[in-house]
C-alpha cells in the first residue's frame, strides 16, 4: 500500500497543488468557488486535455510529439473549408479528418521506428509540414456556420446557476476515461510503459515494438485531430494560426502531472490535473483583470521547474531507499 | 516432469557454424551439441566467439554457414522472437526486462490474461506468484521489478523464459554481478530446470562455477572450437590451456637479453592497494626499463588492477608512492600529471577518435595535459606527428588521414604515439595486440621492448601468454580478483603461468 502511494506521489503532489491553488483563488475571489467556474475550466481547456492524453502515451513510451499543435491548426482549417466551401456534412468531415490524422501519425511513427530517427526530429518535421499545409489551404480565419456547430454549442448538461457541462467538456472527460483504461488496463498500455522502461528489452521480450510505436503516434495524432474538432466547436472557426505552441503546453501539463520526460512512469490523470493547473492560473488572471496574460506563462514556467526538481528528488530518494533493502532474498 | 534420460538425438545440435564481419572471422566452423537436462558451460576469452555463437543461434545475427537442429528438426531463427517461439530463450547479463513494470507484468508482458481486452490484474498476479513459487521465490509481484536485487531480476527473467515453453535456456554471464549467496540461489534454479529436462547453455568466466554446476564444457578460442568434453574429463589445467594456450609463433618466441645488475629506479610503488569488491589489496612495484605483465583469465582482476593504478577507480586502502613521494591517485588526470599513460583495451570505444586525423589523435593527450589555455601550435603538432609516424612506422605515413581508415595495428600505434608524446614515466598497455592481424603483433612487441630500453616503466595486461613471456621481466598472475603469484626470471614460462592460473583456490571463498 505504501509502495502504491509512493508511485502515486507525483500525481498526489499535482492534485495538492491544484487544490491549494483553487483554495487560494477562492479566498481572494469569493465567487471563484462555484460550479460554474469549474465547468468553464473543463470547457476552456477541453482541447488541451485531449492533446495531453495523447502526449502522455507518447512521453511514457519514451518519445515526444511536437506536431500536435500544428495538427490542431490544420484540423480547424480543414474542417472550415470542408464544411463551408466543399459542402461536406460536418460529421463526415470529422471522420475524414480523423482518418487523415491517423495516417499522419502512423507515418511519423513508422519513420521513427523504421528509419531509427529521433522522435524529436520526425515530429518537428511533422509540425512544420502540418502548419505549412494549413497555410497552403488558407491564411484567413474562416468562420464555420453549419447548423451542427450552432446546435452543439446549445447542447450541454445544465446544473443551474449558469454551470454547463458542454459537449467539448463531455468529449474530453470521455477521452480521459478511455485513455486511463487503455493505458492502465490493457496489454497495449503495458507495452507503452515497457517501451519507456527499456526499448531493447521490450523487443527481446517478444513485443512488437514497431507496431506499438506506430500505434502510439497514431493515437497521439488522432487525439490531436479530435482536439482540433473540439477547438473548432469551441471557436466556431478555422484558422491556420490557431493552437501555435500548444504542443509545449501539452508537454508542460504532462510533466507537471508527474510523468517522467524520459519515459516509463506517469498517469493520464496527472496530465489532466496538469492542464487544470494551467487553466486555473489563466482563470485567476482573468478574474484579476489587471494582470497581463503572460503571467500565466511565467507561472507555468516556475511550476515546471518546481515539478522537475521535485521529480528528481523523489527519484533520488527512491533509489537510495531501494539500495538499502536490496538483499530481499527469497 | 522428469525426462532426464539422455535421448539419442541431442536437444540442440549446431554444426559448422561460421560468421565473418567485414573480413574478420568471428566464428569458424564451430560445432556445438546440447542434450536435454544438460548444463553446458560455454567458455572462452574475450573475442573467442562466445557472444557471436549465441547471437547466431538465437537469430540476432545471421550465420554465414552451418546447420542447426532442435530435436532433430532443422531450424533457422531470424530474430530473438523467432528463437523464443522455437523454444530457445536467452537471459543476458544485463537483465532484459522492463525495470519500471511490476514483476507480474514483466512475467506476462504480451501474454497477460485478459477479459474483454482488459488485463485481469488479479489473475495475472496469482499466476505470477504460482510461477515464482516454483523457483522458491515468494515476493510481492505487484512491486516494480527495479525494487528487487539483480539476482531476483535474473530469476524473474528465467521464469519468464521457461514459462514460455523454453527447451533451451542460454544464460549469458548471469552471475557476473551476483554475490555468493545469490549465485547459490541461481544455481538451485538451474539444477531444478535441468531436472525438468531443459538444456542450459551457461556462459561464465568463473571457473569455480563451471566445476560446481556444469556437466559439460565447450571452449572456443579465436572463433574456433578449442575443445569440448564432459567436466570430469577436463581438469582445470587442461581447461585453462584450452582457453589460453596458443601455438608458439616464431616471430615472438625470442627472449630478450636480460639486462642484469643495472640500477633501476623505482617509478611507482603500490603497497596494499585494493578496493573492496573489485580487487583484493596487492603490492606492485614498477621500475624504469622494466616490464611487468599481468596474466589471468577474463574477470580475474587484471583490468581492475590497471584501473586502480591509473586512478579510474580510486583505491579504498593502501598507499602509493611515485618517485619516492607518497601520492593519492584519485583520477586519471592526477595519474597523467604524475607521468602515467594508459592505452585501454577497447581501442574503438575508449581510445582512438576515428574521425580525427592521425596528427590530431597523436596530439590529444599532450594537449589535454597542457590544458586548453596553451594550445599546441600547428607546427608543433606537425612535428609531433612526423616524429612518431617515423618512429613507430605508422602506415600509410600520412598525418592527415582519419585514423578510422587505418588498420588495427596502425591504430594501436597511433594510440601508443599519443601517450609517448606526453613522455610518460609509466605506460600501461591493456591487451596491446588484441584485434591486430598476426603480422603486426611482432611489431608492437618490438616497440614494447624498445620503450623499455629507453627507461620507461611498462605495465602490460595480456591474454597472449606466449607473447607476454617474451617481453615481461616480471609476471603477476591473477585469479578471482586477487594477485596470487609473482613470477620473475626463469619462472616466466607459459606452463608455469598456466599452472598458477589453474590452481584451485586454497579455501573456496571466491566472492
Amino acid at each position: 500500500m505504501i509502495r502504491f502511494l509512493s508511485r502515486l506521489t507525483p500525481v498526489l503532489a499535482t492534485a495538492a497543488v491544484f487544490l491549494a491553488g483553487f483554495v487560494v483563488c477562492a479566498l481572494i475571489y469569493p465567487n471563484f468557488a462555484s460550479l460554474r467556474v469549474v465547468m468553464n475550466l473543463l470547457t476552456d481547456n477541453a482541447f488541451l486535455v485531449i492533446v495531453a492524453v495523447g502526449m502522455t502515451f507518447v512521453i511514457i513510451s519514451g518519445g515526444i510529439d511536437l506536431s500536435v499543435g500544428s495538427v490542431i491548426g490544420f484540423t480547424t482549417v480543414f474542417l472550415a473549408l470542408a464544411i463551408e466551401r466543399w459542402g461536406v456534412p460536418p460529421l463526415a468531415a470529422f471522420v475524414l479528418i480523423l482518418v487523415i490524422c491517423a495516417a499522419f501519425g502512423a507515418a511519423m511513427g513508422a519513420i521513427i521506428q523504421y528509419f531509427e530517427l529521433p522522435a524529436f526530429i520526425v515530429t518537428l518535421a511533422g509540425m512544420f509540414l502540418a502548419r505549412g499545409v494549413s497555410f497552403l489551404l488558407s491564411t484567413e480565419s474562416l468562420p464555420i456556420t453549419a447548423d451542427l456547430y450552432a446546435h452543439l454549442s446549445e447542447h450541454a448538461l445544465r446544473f443551474g446557476a449558469g454551470a454547463r457541462l458542454t459537449v467539448p467538456a463531455i468529449i474530453m472527460l470521455v477521452v480521459v476515461l478511455a485513455g486511463m483504461v487503455l493505458l492502465h488496463l490493457t496489454r497495449f498500455g503495458a507495452n507503452v510503459y515497457a517501451l519507456g522502461g527499456s526499448r531493447t528489452a521490450t523487443g527481446l521480450m517478444g513485443i512488437n515494438v514497431g507496431r506499438t510505436t506506430v500505434l502510439i503516434y497514431t493515437l497521439s495524432s488522432v487525439l490531436a485531430g479530435l482536439a482540433g474538432i473540439v477547438f473548432s466547436l469551441y471557436t466556431s472557426s478555422g484558422y491556420s494560426l490557431s493552437a501555435v505552441g500548444v504542443e509545449l503546453d501539452a508537454i508542460a501539463a504532462v510533466v507537471i502531472g508527474g510523468t517522467l520526460l524520459s519515459g516509463g512512469y506517469g498517469f493520464i490523470f496527472g496530465s489532466f490535473l496538469g492542464v487544470m493547473i494551467q487553466g486555473l492560473i489563466q482563470t485567476y488572471i482573468s478574474f484579476d483583470g489587471m494582470l497581463s496574460s503572460w503571467w500565466a506563462k511565467i507561472a507555468t514556467g516556475l511550476l515546471l521547474f518546481a515539478f522537475i526538481a521535485f521529480q528528481q528528488l523523489t527519484l533520488h530518494l527512491a533509489r537510495r531507499s531501494r539500495r538499502a533493502p536490496a538483499g530481499a532474498h527469497p | 516432469m522428469h525426462a532426464t534420460e539422455t535421448l539419442p538425438p541431442p536437444l540442440l545440435a549446431l554444426a559448422g557454424f561460421s560468421k565473418s564481419f567485414a573480413g574478420f572471422t568471428a566464428l569458424d566452423r564451430v560445432d556445438f551439441t546440447l542434450r536435454a537436462g544438460e548444463i553446458h558451460a560455454l567458455l572462452g576469452e574475450n573475442g573467442a566467439g562466445k557472444s557471436t555463437l549465441i547471437k547466431a543461434m538465437t537469430g540476432v545475427v545471421a550465420r554465414d554457414a552451418g546447420t542447426m537442429k532442435l530435436d532433430g528438426v532443422a531450424i533457422t531463427p531470424r530474430s530473438a522472437q523467432d528463437a523464443l517461439a522455437a523454444g530457445i530463450a536467452t537471459v543476458y547479463q544485463e537483465v532484459n526486462l522492463a525495470p519500471n513494470l511490476s514483476v507480474a507484468q514483466n512475467l506476462f508482458l504480451g501474454r497477460q490474461p485478459t477479459r474483454f481486452g482488459l488485463v485481469r490484474e488479479g489473475e495475472m498476479r496469482r499466476r505470477a506468484r504460482a510461477l515464482l513459487s516454483e523457483f522458491g521465490l515468494s515476493i510481492d509481484v505487484a512491486a516494480p521489478l527495479e525494487s528487487y536485487s539483480v539476482a531476483i531480476q535474473h530469476i524473474v527473467a528465467i521464469a519468464r523464459a521457461v514459462d514460455q515453453s523454453a527447451r533451451v535456456l542460454i544464460l549469458d554471464e548471469p552471475t557476473a554481478s551476483l554475490d555468493a549467496h545469490e549465485v547459490e540461489v541461481l544455481f538451485a534454479v538451474m539444477r531444478q530446470l535441468s531436472a525438468r529436462g531443459i538444456g542450459i547453455v551457461f556462459v561464465t568466466h568463473f571457473l569455480d562455477q563451471v566445476y560446481a554446476i556444469c556437466d559439460r564444457i565447450t571452449v572456443l578460442r579465436n572463433g574456433r572450437l578449442a575443445g569440448s568434453a564432459p567436466v570430469e574429463e577436463l581438469p582445470r589445467l587442461d581447461l585453462v590451456r584450452l582457453m589460453l594456450g596458443r601455438e608458439l609463433s616464431e616471430a615472438t618466441s625470442r627472449r630478450p637479453p636480460v639486462i642484469e645488475g643495472e640500477a633501476r629506479a623505482d617509478i611507482a610503488t603500490f603497497r596494499g592497494v585494493g578496493k573492496a569488491g573489485t580487487i583484493a589489496p596487492f603490492d606492485l612495484s614498477l621500475r624504469a626499463g622494466h616490464v611487468v605483465g599481468l596474466a589471468g583469465l577474463l574477470g580475474s582482476g587484471r583490468t581492475e588492477t590497471v584501473r586502480l593504478v591509473f586512478g579510474v577507480d580510486p583505491a579504498d586502502c593502501g598507499a602509493a608512492e611515485v618517485g619516492g613521494r607518497a601520492v593519492t591517485i584519485g583520477s586519471p588526470r592526477e595519474a597523467m600529471a604524475l607521468g602515467f599513460g594508459y592505452c585501454p583495451e577497447e581501442r574503438k570505444t575508449e581510445g582512438i577518435v576515428a574521425e580525427l586525423t592521425v596528427r590530431e589523435n597523436i596530439a590529444l593527450a599532450l594537449q589535454a595535459r597542457r590544458g586548453a589555455l596553451s594550445p599546441l601550435s600547428r607546427r608543433e603538432q606537425d612535428a609531433l606527428a612526423a616524429r612518431f609516424i617515423g618512429l613507430l612506422d605508422i602506415r600509410p605515413p600520412d598525418p592527415e588521414r582519419p585514423v578510422g581508415l587505418l588498420s588495427g595495428g596502425n591504430q594501436q600505434k597511433v594510440l601508443l604515439a599519443r601517450w609517448l608524446a606526453t613522455a610518460p614515466r609509466l605506460l600501461i598497455l591493456d591487451e596491446p595486440t588484441r584485434g591486430i592481424d598476426v603480422g603486426a603483433h611482432a611489431e608492437i612487441i618490438g616497440l614494447i621492448r624498445d620503450l623499455c630500453r629507453e627507461g620507461m616503466a611498462l605495465l602490460v595486461v595480456s591474454s597472449e601468454l606466449e607473447e607476454l613471456v617474451t617481453y615481461a621481466d616480471e609476471v603477476v598472475v591473477l585469479r578471482d580478483r586477487a594477485h596470487v603469484a609473482r613470477l620473475s626470471g626463469a619462472q616466466i614460462e607459459v606452463s608455469t603461468i598456466l599452472a598458477t592460473i589453474a590452481q584451485a583456490p586454497a579455501c573456496a571463498d571466491a566472492a
